[in-house]
């Protein structure tokens, strides 16, 4: 038997820890919410329909938008995924496939250093071999340098998407006589479609507020640039810009922007959690 | 209650047999020195306790053994007198001719019940005689009744019972000539389980049916052969003994098969 004594001790320390723990993820919650809110607050005078969709103005004059900014980052990002996708998938279905020995777990290495690597290196990498020997700074320069930042992302979930469709699944397919890159292609990949679609959607939320690689790659622009061989306007770069700028006006319009990242990144996540609920109603028969 | 029912238009001969198979999973030996025929249009049951090497004995018919990463196999399996193994043959083409049913149905998740019928030669078919494969099978399997006005819904909709028959369909959709099933009724509801039992017997007349099943009741109402497997002390699947099933069940000549049956032990 356990004295009453010992059995108050115990339940008081489980309900101080219980406690404490709660602190703890109030505390972490709470200043992402300070954060958001903080952004809101400052930057949701600055959009309006004009802030969206017009080139910005020179210091002194007021009003003017980041639209230029809005339509590169997805021109950049459009780029960058679709070398990323292709790439991505292709070497995460070989991990998946062929997945055991020297080579996969060399690329498995490479890739989770990749991933580690801090973004304004690889900013610096694309400078060197696509700004420098060019002689100008390029949209397709940032795209490359995101494409490197979203790659180990995109390797090593689809390589997880395709590993988690049952291996009975693989082996229904190939009992039937089809191919083992037929068997991947029309059954296995669709059945771990909406993980991968999750896994993208998280690298592009991942590259969307990436600021640092594109000082010396995008450079920047004041003009509706659509030529990826040309430096291009970003939304991130802006707000740096203007943030860092002397004057008020600009200043708020760096909040505005900030706020627009957010709202991205938060409806690309809010995307990437559907896909996923997707996912495992798919796989859990 | 199916060959013996069905006149015989033929002599019983064999279509599939192993010679001296052994399997394995690194160094372990799975399945020991088995040598077995199994009788065309008829429905061998392979029985045994768990651990005895009935399912990897199966998977070594279909060579689906093998994509298991460190499996491996020895001595010869004859389909048609030609060993499925020799160097040079296409496993695709070998698992084309001997289908498989697996024990949880496995219908294809994002594939509708029309496709995953049709799945093993869809690619080539226009709309027309993709709904003609898939009626054939589809009734073959016992299961176009029940799905006829919903082809282009998910298979997941369907009941336990109806994705394993739909996925009877898609193997039988192959036009194979030998079926392989392992335990196809070990996750099904008694009544399911006996819609499959059912369908097994109306599949022996066009197919040669080599069936795994842990039940012995199913084993007896079912097969026209069985196989007793049992695994030595160092947990190599052996064939014991093989038989009709009445003899088997009723006279079998090794005593480690009456124990077994009896209950005795597995």
């Amino acid at each position: 038997m356990i004295g009453t004594a010992r059995l108050r001790r115990r339940r008081v320390s489980a309900s101080a820890g219980a406690a404490l723990t709660l602190l703890c993820a109030l505390l972490a919650a709470g200043a992402l919410l300070v954060i958001l809110g903080y952004v809101v607050v400052q930057g949701i005078g600055a959009v309006n329909w004009a802030f969206l969709t017009q080139l910005p103005r020179p210091v002194g004059m007021t009003g003017g938008g980041v639209g230029n900014g809005i339509l590169g980052t997805i021109i950049i990002i459009a780029i960058a995924a679709a070398m990323a996708i292709p790439l991505g998938l292709l070497t995460g279905i070989y991990l998946a496939l062929f997945g055991r020995g020297t080579i996969p777990e060399a690329l498995r290495f490479l890739s989770d250093v990749l991933s580690g690597v801090p973004s304004i290196a690889i900013g610096l990498f694309a400078y060197t071999v696509l700004v420098a020997p060019l002689k100008h700074f390029s949209a397709f320069s940032a795209s490359f340098a995101f494409m490197m930042l979203m790659l180990p992302l995109l390797v090593r979930t689809s390589e997880q998407a395709i590993r988690s469709v049952p291996q009975t699944v693989r082996e229904g397919a190939l009992a039937l006589g089809m191919s083992n890159f037929r068997a991947t292609m029309r059954v296995v990949l669709p059945t771990a479609r909406p993980a991968i679609i999750t896994a993208l959607l998280l690298a592009i939320a991942r590259v969307t507020g990436e600021t640092a690689p594109l000082l010396f790659t995008a450079f920047g622009s004041q003009f509706w640039e659509t030529n990826p061989g040309r430096p291009m306007a970003v939304l991130a770069l802006q707000v740096f810009n203007y943030a860092i700028s002397p004057y008020a006006n600009w200043q708020a319009q760096a909040w505005g922007g900030a706020l627009l990242l957010i709202v991205a990144v938060l409806i690309l996540s809010l995307g990437a959690r559907y896909m996923l609920s997707q996912a495992s109603r798919r796989l859990e028969s | 209650m199916t060959a013996s029912a069905t006149p015989a238009i033929a002599p019983p001969e064999t279509v599939l047999a192993t010679d001296d198979l052994s399997a394995y999973y690194g160094t372990h030996q799975a399945v020991g020195n088995v040598s077995i025929a199994f009788r065309r249009q008829a429905i061998t049951a392979l029985i045994g306790p768990s651990g005895c090497g009935k399912t990897t004995l199966l998977r070594c018919l279909n060579r689906i053994h093998e994509l298991a990463f460190d499996a491996c196999v020895s001595g010869r399996v004859l389909f048609d007198n030609a060993d499925i193994y020799e160097w040079g043959t296409d496993p695709m083409a070998i698992r084309r001719r001997i289908g498989m049913v697996f024990q949880r149905p496995n219908p294809f998740p994002t594939l509708s019940i029309l496709d995953n019928a049709v799945a093993a030669g869809g690619r080539r078919l226009n709309r027309r005689a993709k709904l003609e494969v898939a009626e054939r099978a589809l009734r073959a399997a016992a299961l176009w009744d029940e799905v006829k006005d919903k082809l282009s819904r998910s298979p997941l909709q369907l009941s336990g019972g109806q994705q394993q028959r739909l996925c009877i369909a898609r193997a039988v959709a192959a036009e194979p000539d030998v079926l392989l099933m392992d335990e196809p009724t070990a996750s099904l509801d008694p009544i399911a389980t006996a819609v499959i039992e059912e369908l097994m017997a109306s599949l022996a007349n066009q197919f040669t049916l080599v069936a795994v099943t842990h039940n012995m009741q199913q084993a007896a109402r079912v097969s026209d052969v069985a196989a007793f497997m049992l695994a030595d002390e160092s947990r190599t699947g052996r064939l014991i003994e093989v038989d009709d099933t009445a003899k088997l069940f009723t006279k079998p000549s090794d005593r480690r098969t009456e124990d077994y049956i009896t209950g005795r032990f597995g």
